[in-house]
């Protein structure tokens, strides 16, 4: 047809008006270059680690002493480690753990974070009292201090730990988020019509309320990834996180210091990856922010 | 003013206690605590291991328990350590300068180059500079502390050998200025870079947000020169903000002590704490735990004050 070439206005029937609004934000998020650069490079990231028994020819785990800390080579383009392990593949095996420890931590936070600040927004009074103070509490204490302990308590740890551990002392910043958006929300126009044609507490937060303030939790999520991937390579990295032989990005630098006089490839490159998942989420994040708030726009470039 | 500060000290008081409450719950969590190294002795008899608990307070009620410890604490009487068993406060009080020493320098280097760098990307907003340290932001918040610190090793003690590879102090040698300046130099950039980072992105929107504000077009309009303008009328509004960022960052500072100090071999607190996690040392983990969340509650405190006095319509609120 001819027309599928030139852009084409489409008219919206108002009962899919829901559905453009999210139409609008990707198409925002599109034109936001460092965001779906990210975007590229994060899901290249994660495709290689996904497959990398099919994309590497080494084992990750298998000790070769006749290969001990080779530089980087054509066989090995990012070297070997001090047991003679290609660090290329160890560092796509790390992927998969950082990558899904990071994804799953958040899942873990955001579910915990909005039931808590459902419960105080929603309900207010003494609930919102008590659980806000609680929150304040949890801000006391750095949360790295709380990690080493509890990575003390289970003599480090495996993945569904740290998933349920990290989640548990990262929900404080989403249940504020929340709380805010509940108590916002509750006094508008639409919730109070809702209310006055009957309907029930749990359909207008379901309902109602939360898809409204779906935004900024997303955003505060995907910030979120970021920050859990940094705290479980450095948890893993002190020797409380993940053990070895199970590579992730952080206990790779575990050795780092004592090799890196005489191997520093070993101490850089599993770092650089912890840098560009990071930098990545980052550049995502801000383009979700932009794409979602649309009044944010205005303050960024 | 008085009132409001007066409120806000009164506030903090249960929370310290809630803190206190939950460290102590934290603390009896964990495996191992004072009779672990009984338990395994052969000539220890099981009466023996009883009398000991009794004679520790360890058979009372935990709320008992935690009373006494809490009035022991409160009175200044921090315990022992398990290992060493040194006082708990002579041990934190010998490192804690140490990382208010790290600290502070870190604190002051960031304030200062953070705020004419925010500053100036802001006003010169997407100039080749603006576009420079707005990319750099990114990738320096981006870092993970840990391996920064490795990278600067690297390159600045092994491969540059310019700068020491850790400790306060060339061992052997009396210790000069310079040489306590040498050994400050990469812990404090490995720390500094990437707060930088936060602080600078932070200040750079927020003089942005007030740049375009109708009172900078008023002082533009009274013919102000615009340095009057940007430095009086934009920076001090735009950095009211600012305050809690820093009062939020003093946890991140807090664990980036940890790690820096393991790299740096930096005698601190946060080294401190490491080292008794890794020994199950109770007493200064409850000690630490109990300094640190305490200096958290009082930034935070100190923020609040001095975000009302900055910005007095919210003092009441």
């Amino acid at each position: 047809m001819a027309q599928s070439a030139i852009a084409v206005p489409v008219v919206v029937a108002p009962a899919s008006a829901q559905r453009s609004q999210w139409a609008m934000s990707f198409e925002r998020f599109r034109q936001h270059r460092p965001a779906v650069g990210a975007v590229i490079v994060l899901g290249t990231l994660a495709v290689l680690a996904a497959g990398a028994p099919i994309v590497s020819p080494y084992d990750p785990t298998r000790v070769t002493l006749s290969l001990i800390n080779e530089p980087p080579s054509l066989a090995h383009p990012f070297g070997t480690d001090a047991l003679g392990r290609d660090l290329a593949t160890r560092i796509l095996y790390g992927g998969r753990v950082s990558l899904s420890v990071g994804l799953l931590a958040v899942a873990v936070a955001v579910t915990v974070g909005t039931l808590v600040g459902t419960t105080a927004g929603f309900y207010g009074r003494w609930v919102d009292s008590v659980l806000m103070r609680f929150v304040d509490m949890m801000y006391s204490f750095p949360r790295l201090f709380l990690l080493i302990l509890f990575g003390v308590f289970f003599r480090g740890m495996t993945l569904p730990v740290i998933v349920t551990v990290l989640g548990l002392l990262s929900w404080m910043t989403t249940s504020r988020l929340v709380r805010a958006q509940f108590l916002s929300l509750k006094q508008r126009e639409f919730v109070e019509a809702a209310r006055c044609v009957g309907a029930r507490d749990r359909r207008i937060i379901f309902r109602h309320i939360l898809p409204n303030s779906l935004a900024p939790i997303i955003v505060a999520a995907t910030l979120g990834i970021a920050g859990a991937i940094i705290a479980e390579s450095t948890l893993s990295f002190l020797g409380l996180g993940i053990q070895p032989p199970t590579p992730s990005w952080g206990n790779m630098l575990k050795d780092a210091p004592t090799e890196m006089n005489n191997a520093p490839w070993v101490a850089i490159y599993p770092g650089l990856f912890i840098f560009l998942a990071v930098v990545s989420i980052n550049f995502i994040g801000d383009g979700l922010r932009d794409a979602l708030d649309p009044r944010h726009v205005i303050t960024r470039r | 003013m008085n009132r409001y500060i007066l409120r806000r000290l009164v506030q903090a008081l249960p929370l310290l206690l809630g803190i206190s409450i939950a460290s102590f719950a934290l603390m009896k969590a964990i495996p191992g605590g004072p009779l672990a190294a009984y338990e395994a002795a052969p000539d220890f008899s099981d009466a023996d291991l009883r009398r000991l608990e009794h004679t520790l307070g360890l058979d009372q009620p935990l709320p008992i328990q935690y009373l006494n410890w809490l009035g022991k604490f409160v009175a200044g009487d921090w315990g022992y350590s398990f290992v060493s068993h040194q006082p708990v406060l002579v041990l934190i009080g010998e490192r804690l300068p140490n990382t208010i020493y790290l600290m502070g320098t870190v604190f002051i280097t960031v304030l200062v180059l953070s705020i004419p760098i925010g500053v100036f990307t802001a006003v010169k907003q997407y100039s080749w500079f603006d576009h420079i340290v707005t990319g750099s932001t990114y990738a320096f918040l981006s870092t993970p502390t840990f391996w920064l610190g490795l990278l600067l090793i690297i390159f600045f003690g092994l491969q540059l050998r310019w700068l020491p590879l850790g400790g306060m102090t060339t061992p052997g040698a009396s210790p000069d200025l310079v040489d306590r300046l040498r050994h400050l130099i990469l812990p404090v950039a490995t720390i500094a870079i990437v707060q930088l980072g936060s602080h600078v992105r932070y200040l750079r929107s927020s003089m942005l947000e007030t740049i375009h504000q109708d009172y900078m077009r008023t002082a533009r309009s009274k013919g102000l020169g615009e340095r009057i303008i940007v430095m009086r009328h934009a920076l001090k509004n735009a950095s009211i903000p600012l305050v809690t960022v820093i009062a939020l960052d003093i946890p991140e500072l807090f664990a980036g002590a940890i790690v820096t100090e393991q790299i740096y071999g930096w005698p601190g607190m946060g080294r401190l704490f490491f080292d008794a996690a890794t020994r199950l040392d109770y007493p200064i983990l409850m000690g630490i735990l109990a300094v640190t969340s305490t200096l958290i509650v009082a930034s935070n405190l100190f923020a609040d004050v001095v975000y009302g006095y900055l910005d007095p319509r919210i003092r009441y609120s």
